[in-house]
């Protein structure tokens, strides 16, 4: 028998405010333990939380570019719960009136484009973090994070497979990124993932025994503890046994497997009502119109254009458009030195080798567009060759200083000037006799030798074409 | 929390449980009392079962208010020492608790 794997994603993301939901404190990330809380987001009796409208808004952005229905009317509930990253032990969530539902979103699959419907999109508050160390028996808290605007999207059951999952994670992050409603920053948690999966005989309607999936901190990690998953079930089903009950289980991505989680609540009964602290929202049309019509150019949209004008490949385009920083880069790059496919190719070689080997994004270094104009420009007017170009880029990515600065400290010109040449080229000429008559009697190695002894003698300063074109003319004469 | 009940007879609270939930260790003399109480109470906003609602809206929030909403603007949060001034355990600027793994 042949089975299926029946997978459903529930991403959660941090909105990009300056202060949290429901008070006034800073989201900042990285500052001290604690020193971003109030009354409000620790839960003290008789405070009153109320709405940021930023964080209501980005919510009602993403939900409109992921193609959601905004509900007409919408509140907050209390979702009740022990655990001492809760202060106030329920979390202010929606329950069943979210603000959106009922949206997609488009993958690409190695067959065909496919649909994952899109359940809901509902707000709701983060919780603070938990710091334990082994050998300690207790834990710490901290609640700078306890409050923090947090958009959960829910997925219907539509993925089929854990490379499914991951290309719609990487599609959603790319949207959200273009979207600037998130950092989307998976190790400071402002983008966070968990699983359901199933596994059933392919023809059976109704889905097996679901098991949530929780702590993966990459999506090469969801891919990596859903395949684990999905073998895992597959092989209890082939045994003619059953997934006797639903659970939770905890990847472990330095051993690879997955294990059954103790229990934070025995009973999954959350007990959720009505938050009467906050009265309901009805969104204004007028408002909704509004963010719709800040919506930006969507990666699909731009890549599409960019194969259009720029007359790049669609692997090209496809490449410079999944990173928005990046796309804009080239776009700026371009309105300096308008030479699409050069300025594609460096983007793509160089300039990602060079961000590789420092484990960043073009967005994180303070190389510029204008630097990658001016140096593309250098080349093109002899000042510097190919070659230095190279050298000249990775040291300003690495160091931060400016191209044309490092160039004239590190002496870095092509020279480009007859006069400037011939010197050396009739050293050449002189020491190497037998080249000249090689070539002389049709030898073409020998022309490349004698332009590689000039390169050497004016240490690769040279330009190399103007040695070929000034050998040339110059045996040729002879 | 209330057990379910299709043939419109008295539904019973399983106190046990809502104290689970509301981690409340109650002796087994309390549940007993308790449990009656809760019942009584439960019987009491019963009577609402009575009244015709077929004209009326569910409704979720007793004012008449909707779309209260602040513009995101940081304001100053509390200073460490009063954050942490109530916490039965702290170390450092975080609180302590006993310990919990996942
Ligand atoms: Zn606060």
């Amino acid at each position: 028998m042949n089975y299926e794997t029946v997978i459903g994603l529930e991403v959660h993301v941090h909105l990009k405010t300056a202060s949290k939901m429901f008070c006034g404190c800073s989201t900042k990330f990285g500052s001290p333990p604690n020193t971003q809380v109030c009354p409000i987001c620790l839960g003290f009796p008789g405070v009153l939380p109320v709405i940021n409208n930023k964080a209501f808004s980005l919510g009602i952005k993403t939900a409109l570019a992921l193609n959601c229905r905004i509900a007409e009317f919408t509140k907050f509930d209390r979702k009740h719960y022990f655990y001492p990253d809760l202060p106030k032990n329920f979390q202010i969530s929606q329950y069943d009136k979210p603000f959106s539902h009922d949206g997609f979103l488009d993958i690409e699959t190695a067959e065909a484009v496919k649909k994952i419907r899109l359940k809901r999109i509902h707000l709701e508050e983060d919780a603070g973090k938990l710091v334990h160390k082994e050998e300690d028996d207790y834990s710490l808290v901290d609640y700078n994070r306890a409050g923090i605007p947090l958009l959960e999207i829910v997925t219907e059951p539509d993925i089929g497979s854990p490379s499914e999952a991951y290309e719609f994670l990487v599609k959603l992050k790319n949207i959200l990124e273009y979207l600037e409603v998130s950092n989307c920053n998976m190790e400071e948690g402002s983008l966070r993932c968990d699983a359901n999966i199933s596994v059933r005989p392919i023809g059976q309607s109704e889905l097996g025994t679901k098991i949530e999936l929780k702590n993966m901190n990459s999506f090469k990690a969801v891919r990596q503890g859903l395949e684990y998953e999905a073998e895992r079930q597959t092989a209890v089903l082939k045994e003619g046994k059953k997934i006797e009950f639903q659970e939770t289980r905890l990847w472990d991505s330095e051993q690879l497997v997955t294990y059954t989680m103790r229990s934070k609540e025995e009973a999954h009964d959350y007990r959720y009502f009505p938050e009467p602290d906050l009265p309901p929202v009805v969104p204004n049309a007028a408002l909704i119109e509004e963010i719709r019509k800040t919506l930006p150019e969507m990666p699909k949209q731009r890549r599409e254009r960019f194969i259009r004008d720029y007359a790049l490949s669609g692997y090209d385009a496809q490449i410079l458009t999944k990173e928005k920083k990046l796309a804009d880069f080239f776009e700026a790059c371009l309105k300096i030195f308008n030479k699409p496919k050069i300025v594609a190719n460096w983007l793509m070689s160089d300039i990602a080798a060079a961000l590789g080997s420092k484990g960043m994004s073009i967005g994180e270094v303070s190389f510029k567009p204008q630097d990658l104009a001016e140096i593309l420009g250098m080349i093109e007017s002899g000042a510097i060759s190919g070659k230095m170009a190279k050298e000249l880029l990775k040291e300003s990515i690495d160091t931060g200083k400016r191209p044309a600065e490092i160039a004239k400290v590190k002496g870095l010109s092509q020279i480009s000037d007859k006069s400037a040449i011939s010197a050396a080229l009739e050293k050449v000429l002189s020491m190497n006799q037998k080249a000249v008559s090689d070539y002389k009697t049709g030898k073409g190695t020998a022309l490349t030798f004698l332009v590689g002894q000039v390169m050497k003698e004016t240490k690769g300063k040279a330009n190399p074409a103007l040695v070929n074109e000034l050998l040339k003319k110059r045996m040729g004469g002879a | 929390m209330v057990s379910k009940d299709n043939n419109n007879k008295k539904s019973e609270i399983d106190v046990g449980y809502v104290a689970k939930l509301a981690r409340l260790a109650l002796t087994a003399d309390e549940i007993k009392r308790l449990g009656k109480q809760l019942n009584d109470i439960l019987g009491y906003i019963g009577k609402l079962n009575n009244v015709d609602t077929a004209k009326v809206q569910p409704t979720s929030h007793v004012l008449p208010l909707k779309n209260v909403e602040r513009t995101d603007k940081v304001v100053p949060s509390l200073r460490i020492e009063e954050t942490l001034k109530n916490a039965p355990l702290k170390e450092n600027s975080f609180f302590k608790v006993p310990k919990v793994i996942e």
